[in-house]
């Protein structure tokens, strides 16, 4: 499926600068290891070392949230676009 | 380098004193500059804050959250003003302006992350910090004056 992955700001600068990624995938894991296998600097921003993605990446299908779709195993199918979206988190 | 004028300084400020003893919260929003004469970290101008409701109900003295929705409201009005949301800013109340190591563990990377320590609802110092590439740790960012505007930082 030929699908279009947006990357927020904070992470374009280990994409190779750009805002978005045509890639083909048929799940939405099969798109991000597409992404981080061609900039594998990614990973550790988006994957715990134990390889599950960090509580604070979001991954939408459309604008639906992953984890009340099937997670990575979400399908995805042609023109779809998966945006990845950071939340924010810290303390003292 | 982090740019940011006193209206802002202050406005950060008065922030983490109105939420004390909770933690506040915000996006800064502003110009992401190249990196020149300031050794490889970029030179950022901070022109507007997008202060924000700390998310962390059950927990709101020592942590904070910003929800992804709040993190596109925030790049919706970075847009509207011709601006980017270079990054965030939040409190440490009665704590120093150091980024804790669950701060690191929940960074991005590329963002500002700006700390004001508020001791006894007082404002004292105030820090920014990026994180390194490899998450190994917080590098400091120096946060300059914009020229013409008076720096009045605590100490
Ligand atoms: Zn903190």
């Amino acid at each position: 499926m030929a699908i279009k992955l947006e990357i927020p700001t904070a992470l374009r600068p280990f994409a190779g600068k750009q805002s978005s990624l045509d890639l083909e995938a048929a799940t939405v894991g099969e798109a991000l290891k597409s992404l981080t296998n061609t900039y594998s600097d990614l990973r550790k921003h988006l994957y715990t070392d134990d390889g599950r993605i960090r509580s604070f990446v979001n991954i939408y299908v459309n604008d639906e949230d992953i984890r009340y779709l099937e997670k990575e195993n979400t399908p995805i199918k042609d023109g779809d676009t998966i945006s990845i979206v950071p939340s924010i988190a810290g303390g003292r | 380098m982090l740019l940011l004028n006193e209206a802002l300084t202050n406005e950060i400020r008065a922030h983490g004193a109105r939420d004390y003893p909770n933690e506040t919260c915000g996006a800064l929003l502003g110009l992401d500059g190249p990196a020149g004469d300031t050794g490889g970290s970029p030179r950022r101008e901070v022109r507007a804050l997008f202060p924000l409701t700390n998310r962390r109900d059950d927990s709101p003295r020592n942590r904070f959250s910003v929800t992804a929705d709040d993190v596109r409201a925030a790049e919706r009005a970075a847009a509207v003003g011709g601006l980017e949301l270079v990054g965030w800013y939040h409190s440490h109340p009665d704590h120093p302006a150091r980024p804790s190591e669950y701060d690191r563990e929940h960074a991005w990377p590329w963002y500002s992350y700006v700390i004001v320590s508020v001791a006894a609802g007082e404002p004292r110092d105030m820090t920014s910090w990026l994180l390194a590439d490899d998450r190994s740790q917080f590098h400091s960012e120096e946060i300059a004056s914009l020229p013409g505007a008076t720096a009045r930082h605590s100490q």
